[in-house]
This record gives structure tokens, sequence and C-alpha cells, in this order.
């Protein structure tokens, strides 16, 4: 800042070098789904042409994807799944959050110990005995499958944000309600839960972005068409054999990311706060 | 006892302690948890430990299984393709998080300037970690297409190489592919929540430490990193769990080919259990990342020891 020439040529070095290199890494596959999509077949499938730009843009293949293809029906469900699961996480999630930040109860420690081992179990490890108990349940190839099991993922991370929100509440706060004669629910429902709203955003982000990333389950539970997500359809039927359909899977690709990039731009305050919340306070 | 007082106060004792009772610390505390608890013992719990007993069965798709005691354990150990599978995951887990601690780490402290747009930026870096990685890995897929990837025009329009490689084709080099992508999808998530953890170095250290004369790097090295390992430990362990269990990014970049030179546990087991329908040894498979990913987790916790600081 003192030398301002030399300054300059440091700050272009130290800062805006490596961040446009960042960004150009970060963002060129969104720059490429997009361009790709947006190209017809013959220029698609060209060697000739200069393939960084589109030359002739159709939306040929968003026509296709949305005319023959299930993909708003997949749309649709993944924002079912993801809405329901998201919901029961949070309510779950509070459950176990309230009583840990503010009781003394006994298995407490047993408690929190359960909610930070589901954590760390990695999906991969339960697929085999879950998809032998979806069946078992006769719950294959439905969406009750994915939400009862979305939850399991969600919940360990919305109860450990959530418990640290619950913490900022002042106690004293819970004791006035409850020396007025307000019974510990009505305290949680009527005074905590209001101050909480910003945790209750930044984990419902979290995970409805998660629920919307799912895979393994969706791919192992639902196998046909009517029920799947958006992931596991474009895997499964923009790919036929060996023949891409890659103009629909970048169209599918994108549209299926614009819904999540919307709800995150509103929210990236929430979101970046949910993000760093575990390994920062800890 | 008197029998007009003793009835009148029993009744008006019980119907009072009821309300009592379940405003006790205690009882109100589990009749919250109680419901969680069970759904994540019925979902995760039970699952956890029948996915052990399928383990010791063989156990084809829709039959009954058959308890052979270890004998899936045993055969995994003799497979050439297991072996190859642990040393995948492990270069895997290994090269994906060195560079995304080392990026993330370098991208926190380019981000930690005062900038303009530096919110948008943030915004836009973590792009790539939100977005669902299925759709994500597909666009890479098609940029490192045999015949038409970006890169390798690229490559041939600057005269570099002509033609350009065959990137999920050759083992290496579609090992160094999934190497990059999952780093391009997992360095946001380390660089934003190292830049927080920068923040919330107070300033007046860097000041100190520079009148006692210490240089940019001195003041990394001495003050940056000692209050920053908290924050790489619980990063760096969720990466690792996440990256040596990682699942869609390979089964949609490679399947775990070219001739199973990049399946990992996630994807080996899927194939066993899945598409030669054998759940019992599939189980076995995934079972078996448990002991190193614990040896690995222990490892890091007695390195970094995040108490200390």
């Amino acid at each position: 800042m003192t030398v301002e020439r030399r300054g300059w040529t440091m700050r272009a070095l130290k800062l805006w070098l490596p961040l446009g290199v960042s960004l150009l890494f970060a963002l060129f596959p969104f720059y490429w789904m997009a361009v790709t999509s947006l190209k017809s077949n013959q220029e698609l499938y060209s060697r000739k042409v200069m393939p960084l730009v589109v030359h002739n843009p159709t939306l040929k293949h968003y026509v296709d994807l949305i005319t023959e293809t299930n993909f708003l029906e997949w749309t649709w469900n993944t924002f079912v799944v993801a809405v329901i699961s998201t919901a029961i996480s949070l309510l779950f999630g509070a459950m176990l959050a309230y009583p840990l930040a503010r009781m003394r109860f006994a298995g407490a420690t047993l408690v929190s110990f359960a909610i930070a081992a589901t954590y760390l179990v990695p999906q991969p490890l339960l697929f085999v005995p879950l998809a032998d108990l979806i069946n078992r349940l006769g719950l294959g190839d439905t969406l009750t499958s994915v939400i009862l099991t979305y939850p399991t993922l969600l919940i360990p991370f919305c109860a450990w944000l959530l418990l640290g929100y619950f913490r900022t509440v002042p106690v004293e706060l819970e004791d006035a309600a409850r020396i007025d004669g307000a019974s510990r629910l009505q305290t949680l429902i009527k005074i905590v839960l209001p101050l909480c709203g910003p945790g209750f955003i930044s984990a419902g982000i979290f995970a409805f972005t998660l629920a919307q990333n799912e895979f393994l389950y969706a791919l192992i539970f639902l196998t046909t068409t009517e029920v799947r997500t958006v992931p596991v359809g474009a895997i499964a039927e923009l790919v036929k054999g060996d023949v891409f359909y890659w103009g629909q899977l970048m169209a599918a690709a994108l549209l299926g990311s614009i819904p999540v990039a919307i709800i995150y731009s509103f929210f990236v305050e929430h979101y970046v706060a949910g993000l760093t919340a575990g390994s920062v306070k800890g | 006892m008197t029998a007009a007082a003793a009835p009148a106060l029993e009744r008006r004792r019980p119907a009072f302690s009821l309300g009592r009772w379940l405003e006790r610390e205690g009882v109100f505390s589990w009749l919250m948890v109680a419901p969680p608890v069970a759904f994540l013992v019925a979902l995760v719990g039970y699952p956890f430990f029948y996915g052990i007993w399928i383990s010791l069965q063989n156990r084809p798709v829709a039959q009954a299984g058959e308890f052979i005691g270890l004998d899936n354990f045993i055969h995994a150990w003799h497979d050439p393709i297991f072996r190859q599978v642990v040393l995948n995951t492990f270069v895997y887990t290994i090269a994906a998080t060195l560079l995304k601690m080392v990026g993330g780490l370098g991208l926190a402290l380019v981000m930690n300037q005062e900038f303009r747009f530096r919110n948008l930026t943030r915004a836009l870096l973590l792009l790539p970690f939100i977005v669902p990685t299925v759709l994500s890995t597909i666009a890479w897929q098609w940029i490192l297409d045999p015949a038409f990837s970006v890169i390798n025009w690229l490559l041939v329009f600057t005269g570099i190489a002509n033609p350009g490689p065959s990137w999920l084709g050759n083992p290496h080099l579609a090992m160094l592919s999934l190497i990059v992508v999952n780093t391009w999808r997992g360095l946001p998530f380390y660089a934003i929540t190292l830049l927080a953890g920068l923040q919330t170095i107070p300033p007046e250290l860097y000041e100190a430490a520079t009148i006692d004369g210490a240089s940019g790097w001195q003041r990394f090295r001495y003050v940056t990193l000692p209050l920053l390992k908290p924050v790489i430990f619980i990063v760096t362990m969720f990466s690792v769990i996440f990256t040596f269990a990682d699942f869609q990014l390979i089964y949609v970049l490679t399947r775990g080919g070219p001739a199973n030179a990049t399946h990992v546990f996630a994807t080996y087991a899927f194939d066993v259990a899945m598409g030669a329908g054998q759940f019992g040894q599939g189980a076995a498979i995934a079972l078996s990342m448990v002991p190193p990913l614990a040896l690995i987790i222990l490892a890091m916790a007695i390195y970094m020891r995040p108490s200390k600081s």
C-alpha cells in the first residue's frame, strides 16, 4: 500500500492471478455444460469447428429432454424427496439438539456420541443391508425408500448445527418464560425456536443441497423411470449402452443444477455459516 | 387412614405430578430424543450390524443366506482385484486430500485479502461443491471424452500433442483424472472453511510478530499454521472419510475401469453386490474399508492433535 506501483504488481501477482486461475478452473465445467447443451449435434460432433463457443445455438436438446424423456418428472421427484427429507431432518435434528444443548439427562453423552458416529458412517457401508431392508419392507421403487433413508445422512448435521444455535439463546429468556408458567415445550416453541431462525435456514439449505446430491441410494432403490431422481435418471436413461446423448446430458446437468444454485445464491451467507460452523467453532 | 381426606389428596397428587413428571429434565429430554434416536437406530444402527451379519453369509441376491464365517473376507484377501482396489483407494484418497489441503489453504490465503466482489467470488468458487456431483461429473466426462475432449482440442490447437491422450482410457491418466475432478469438487469446501478459520485469527498477533521482526513466511509458519491446525484437522478428517468412501464420482466417470485401474471400495462393493448379486461378498468388501479408515483417522488424530492448540 505504501509503494503504489510495486504494490499494484504484487497485488496482481498475489491476488488477481491466483484468483483468476481458480475461478477459471471452478467455473469452466459449467460454461462447458451451457455451451454443449446449445450446440446442434452436427456442431457437437465435428472436429473442424472451434469448440469453445457456440456457432449456431439451438434449444433442440432442451426440447428433446423435456418432450422425449421424463426429465420433468425426475425434477419433481428430486424436489419432493429433498423437501420432505429436509423437513424430517430439521424436526428430528431439533428434537435431538435442544435437550443436548439445555438439559442434563442420563445418556446425554451416549446420544451425542451416537450422533457423531452416525455422521461419520460412510454411505457405502450401509447400502447392502439397506437394499435388503427396503426390499423386505416392499418399498423398492417408491419415493418413500429414499425419503426414509436420506434423513439418516442429514439428521446428524442438522442436530450438530442447531445445537450451536440453541446454545446462543440466553438461558434467562427461558427461565423467565418458565416462571410465567410456560411448560418446557411451550418455552421451546414460543421462545427458543423463533430466535433460531437463521440456524434452521442454514441447516435446511445444507440438508436440501445434500439431498439433491444423493446418488447411491437412489441408484439402488429407484429402478423405474417414474420414481427416479435427476442424477439417476440422467445416468440411467440418457446413456443408452455406449451411446451418450451429450447434448441432452449437458442440458439435464445444467437444468438439474439450477434449482440448487438459485436457492444457494439467495442464502449464500447462511450456507457458508452452516458449512463452517462445525469445524471453526469446535 | 382417614377415609375422608386421603382419597382427595391422592386424586389430586397423581394428576398434578403427571404434568410435573413430564416437566422433569430427564423425562422431557428423553421424550424429545427418543423418536429421532429410534429412527437412527432403525435405519443406521440396525443396518450396520445387519451388514456385518450379511458379510458372514454366502448370500446370493433374493435367496436365503448360508453362514460361512469369515470366508468372504478370506476370499477378498486372495482376490487380486480387491488388492488393486485397496491400492487405488489409498492413492485416490491421499493424492486428492493433499491437493485439496494445499490448494484450499492457498486459496484461503488469497481470499483473506481485501478486495472488491469478495462475497461474489466466494459464492462462485463454492459452486462446484454445491452442484449435484453426478451432474458436474457428467460434464467432466464430456470434457475428458476420448474423441471430443476440449482439453485435447486445446493440446492439438496449441501444438503440444497430436493426438491428445485418452484421459479415461489409460489407467494412470484415468486415476489422475479422478483425482483432479475430486479436487475440483472438494477444494472450495477446504478453502471456504479455512478462510473462516483465518478470519478468527486476531490481527494483533500478526502485528506483534511483525514488530518482533518475523518475515511473511515466519508469520505464516508460526502464527497462521498453529492457529489453523484444529480447523485443518477437522476439514481433513471429513475429507478423508468421504474421499475414501467415494462412490458417485468414480461410478460416473470410469465405473472402476479401465481394467479395474480405478475401482475403489465403494464401486467394487457395488459391482459385486448389485452387479453380480453377491450380497455377502459385497457387504464384506464394503466393511473392509472400516479398519484402514479407522487407522488413517487414528494416525491423523495422533499426528495433528487438535487439543494442543
